[in-house]
């Protein structure tokens, strides 16, 4: 709709550029409230700890290619791990597809922006500077080394006396507000800006798997804020939560960070298969299979996923019939992710698949998660996971997981929305070399994890002794890594180079079905100078043209238009049926979040360096900047 | 644990090639679906009809297959679980305790302790204490059975067999700080009678020193700071932070099973125990070299 200037209203593109663009350079990088940019930036930054992430796991496999090796120290070594799991969970997966949340959902739904842009931008300062807080822990050269959850009571003051894991403790809180305010803002958006017409039974399926994640992190993340917050009270206050001796209970810690653990690896997973759900139906040309059962699939695993968490703790003797029933839901929570993985197989049954890169790495993902969803039974069951947990199985069965079911998505996400996101597509070629290098590196690397650990390998160990059996596996695996590496370097290249050298992507590169790819590539700023009518789960593929909404006089229809879009408007319909009934004003771009974010990060820094003049004045700060904030007159929003 | 010598691993194992067989089965045939629905469309203009409808792919391979094999799993699972760890009458009672980085290993009703070497006698029900008084470690003899944790304030116990003679490597699974890769153990398991004499020889240990030099290697062990944190049963030495030391020299290895026991490794260990296992709490002994002799001699002949 932002391709031609409107006839009947007169309104051009040049007025609404106007009105919704940023001020240029640094003022406008660092006050927008734009879905858009947040969203890439979310994605760019999540990028670029995946980088860092990724070295630290070659260090640690260049460690581990031969016994009794002295590439890096003891306690180098266990930094090592500890970062590389705390940042591929809290400042990779979980932001990258909170980026691509922030991105698409608005023009997913036919919206002009998020429900709450100021926030949308709060979060990803908190997210920026959680991230640069818990790595300056590297500049004074005190990395955390507690392993990425943190037992107690190695990681209390008694064991780990230093302020290494204090970065890391205090980061965990940090980042949580990050998480939880992009959770609210999904849920408000999802339900109250989706187009006129788009009940929920016409959500694209990658909206539903947001809301299911969304809801999860609601009631997860404040559990680990607990677990991390109590840690921090007994290290910086010296209360006693996790001192067993003086009455408190290590195991605490144990449940509280695990509630939040295992629904964790669901609000990684479940937007990830909605990727999946987007791009498998695009390149097979069909709707997706089971739509209802798909979305039931994802709101059963929103649920089941909170009953599972004690499958982390077999080992810590607790009674049998307690972890019977922890270890069945952990079997029975296979079921709604069978019911989507034979959804996927039905869509591609009867189509012709058009094999792109997003659509391999598709496949790839369907490969590789069918074995992780295996280990993850196997490991449900409660006698075999006293064999295994802890062990090489373990890191073998949730790299399968984590990085082949939410990493390979992710890169199939790439090709397939960067085109939309830049304007230009990524290059084909290279993108098929990339795959095929990672999926075999992949398999290299990780596959012969599962037999160390069935030869006895302990998971997060720095060396190991020679004539274990495990000395040539060990080569392979690193050997794998490598490959991995490499393949995922590809398509980093591949994308720096397709933002000026790619071809242009235009409106709809793929044929697709949803209401992104409708507008231009990238989208205005506006996204929609009118808001798209919605009468399908299709709507690119049964409405044709696709019908944009008239403004009328009252307030539910007002800003339905381009007039709405002039006023800096959005068009609020009902939760379920998506009728129009109100308008909401979007809110201009402001320095606030920033400040506020920034006056948290400076009480985080008061804690962390014990000094409560710096912790008073970000408070302070925080304060002033959300008072401003909240303080509410039309003219802020106009 | 493809080795299982130990009444929980032999179950483990059976259990095991259960679930590979299942697993095997539903890739294969789970996989062959995937590879198939991408490729039969090749050619055709629309894609190719078929007989399966998109409810039969849910109902069957989504709902019904996958339900009916975890049922099979469910059962197995209590069954197995029912059948492992339960109490056995007359077991032989092993206390242990994960230490940094090593493990304390006490036999309650004989009276003795030793270090980093879990003795056993074959075909008897064991039943070991697991503790910690500092932070969590994870006991685990791979191809005797699986993982029990050390939680400091909670006692847990493991009960198993060996059902083989042999020397088996233990280790703790649970990551507990920088000597985590370093924190092994041995398990022997032994005959009956062998296993007896072995208790016997802790009843009576034979502390005194037999010739000048472990005499003058007794004088300067109890002169330097190791009396201090180690223990020589019969001697001033009562110290309790480090292991136990009675038995040293009929011990397999150094530092839970970090270098092999003989004079070599233990004269370079207590010269400077951290280039061996840096970052552990014993710290480095200067002694003369005649010194050193005599307490490597000293240390080696407690038996």
């Amino acid at each position: 709709m932002a391709l031609t200037d409107d006839v009947r209203t007169g309104i051009t593109e040049h007025d609404l550029h106007e009105i919704w663009k940023d001020a240029p350079g640094i003022p406008g990088f660092f006050s927008t409230v734009d879905h858009k940019r947040i969203g890439l930036r979310y994605i760019y930054t999540s990028f670029a700890f995946f980088f860092v992430a990724g070295l630290t796991a070659l260090v640690m496999r260049a460690q581990l290619s031969a016994p009794n090796s002295h590439v890096v120290s003891p306690s180098t070594y266990n930094s090592l791990f500890t970062m590389h799991g705390t940042t591929m969970i809290f400042l990779f997966n979980t932001p990258v597809l909170a980026g691509f949340a922030n991105y698409l959902l608005p023009l997913q739904l036919g919206a002009r922006d998020m429900a709450f842009p100021r926030l949308n931008a709060f979060s990803y300062w908190i997210f920026l500077l959680s991230g640069v807080f818990i790595y300056a822990s590297y500049l004074i050269g005190k990395p955390p080394d507690g392993g990425w959850f943190g037992y107690t009571p190695l990681t209390g003051g008694t064991y780990s006396g230093g302020v290494n894991l204090d970065f890391w403790g205090l980061g965990i809180v940090f980042v949580g507000i990050s998480t939880t305010v992009g959770a609210v803002n999904f849920i408000v958006t999802i339900f109250k800006l989706r187009a006129p017409g788009m009940t929920v039974n016409r959500m694209p399926m990658f909206v539903w798997s947001i809301l299911s994640m969304a809801f999860m992190v609601i009631f997860a993340v404040p559990a680990v804020t607990v677990a991390t917050g109590l840690l921090e009270l007994d290290r910086l206050f010296g209360t006693k939560f996790f001192v067993p001796h003086l009455g408190g209970s290590v195991l605490l810690y144990q449940h509280l960070f695990w509630f939040w653990g295992h629904p964790e690896v669901y609000i990684l997973f479940v937007p990830a298969t909605g990727m999946i759900s987007m791009i498998i139906p695009t390149f097979s040309r069909r709707p997706l299979a089971g739509y209802v059962w798909v979305a039931a699939s994802l709101i059963a695993i929103a649920f089941i996923s909170f009953g599972v968490w004690v499958h982390h703790m077999f080992a810590t003797g607790m009674p049998v019939q307690a972890m019977a029933f922890f270890s069945a839901v952990s079997l029975i929570i296979t079921v709604p992710s069978g019911v989507q993985f034979f959804a996927w197989i039905a869509t591609m049954w009867r189509g012709v698949i058009r094999f792109s890169t997003a659509m391999l790495f598709a496949i790839g993902f369907l490969l590789i998660f069918l074995l992780g969803g295996i280990t993850g039974v196997m490991v449900a069951v409660l006698p075999f996971d006293w064999q295994v947990t802890d062990s090489y199985f373990v890191v073998a069965h949730f790299h399968y997981v984590l990085n082949g079911a939410v990493v390979f998505p992710i890169f199939g996400a790439i090709y397939y929305w960067m085109p939309k996101m830049t304007g230009r597509r990524l290059s084909e070629r290279l993108g098929k070399l990339s795959f095929w290098t990672m999926f075999v590196g992949f398999n290299v690397a990780f596959f012969p994890m599962h037999i160390l650990g069935f030869l006895g390998m302990p998971r997060r160990i720095y060396t190991y002794q020679a004539g274990l059996g495990w000395d040539t596996l060990n080569v392979i695996v690193t050997a794998g890594s490598f490959a991995f590496a490499a393949g995922t370097g590809i398509t980093l290249w591949n994308w720096a180079w397709s933002l000026r050298r790619g071809a242009p992507a235009g409106d709809d590169p793929w044929g697709a079905d949803t209401l992104e790819w409708s507008t231009t590539s990238p989208p205005p700023d506006y996204n929609f100078a009118a808001t798209p009518v919605v009468a399908s789960r299709h709507p690119l593929w049964d409405q044709r043209p696709l019908p944009h909404a008239v403004s009328g006089d009252d307030e539910a229809t007002r800003s339905l238009g381009p007039e709405g879009a002039l006023v800096h408007e959005i068009p609020v319909t009902t939760g379920i049926d998506a009728v129009p009934h109100g308008s909401q004003r979007i809110p201009h771009p402001t320095y606030l979040p920033l400040v506020l974010a920034l006056g948290i990060a400076v009480v985080f820094l008061g804690l962390l360096v014990n000094a409560v003049l710096v912790g008073v004045l970000g408070a302070a700060l925080a304060a002033a900047g959300l008072t401003r904030w909240l303080w509410r007159t039309d003219t802020d929003l106009t | 644990m493809f080795d299982a010598r130990g009444s929980e691993a032999h179950r483990v194992a059976g259990l095991w090639w259960l679930m590979f067989a299942l697993a095997a089965g539903v890739y294969a045939v789970v996989g062959g679906f995937i590879l198939v629905a991408a490729l039969r469309g090749r050619g055709t203009p629309e894609g190719r009809a078929s007989r399966i409808t998109e409810n039969a792919f849910i109902w069957l391979g989504g709902l019904l297959v996958p339900t009916a094999i975890l049922m099979v799993l469910a059962v197995v699972t209590v069954q197995t679980t029912s059948h492992l760890r339960r109490p056995e009458r007359d077991p032989l009672r092993i206390e242990v305790v994960g230490k940094r980085w090593w493990w304390q290993v006490r036999y309650p009703a004989q009276r003795f302790t030793t270090a980093n070497e879990v003795h056993v006698p074959v075909g008897r029900p064991v039943e070991i204490g697991i503790d910690s008084d500092n932070v969590i470690h994870s006991f685990w003899v791979p191809q005797l059975g699986g993982k029990v944790d050390t939680i400091p304030g909670q006692h847990n116990v493991w009960r198993f067999r060996a059902t083989r003679a042999g020397t088996y490597l233990g280790e703790c699974a649970e990551y507990c700080g920088v000597q985590h890769a370093n924190m092994r153990f041995l398990v022997v398991a032994e005959p009956a009678a062998a296993f007896d004499r072995w208790v016997a020889r802790h009843l009576t240990p034979h502390s005194a020193p037999t010739s000048d030099l472990t005499e003058k290697g007794q004088l300067v062990f109890l002169r330097e700071t190791c009396a201090g944190c180690h223990t020589v049963a019969g001697t001033t030495a009562q110290g309790d932070e480090g292991p136990d030391l009675t038995d040293f020299g009929s011990r397999l290895a150094i530092g839970a099973d970090t270098v092999p026991n003989d004079p070599g490794n233990l004269a370079g260990w207590i010269a400077d125990p951290q280039s061996i296992k840096p970052g552990i709490l014993m710290p480095p002994t200067a002694l003369a070299p005649g010194e050193l002799h005599a307490l490597v001699a000293y240390l080696e002949s407690l038996r």
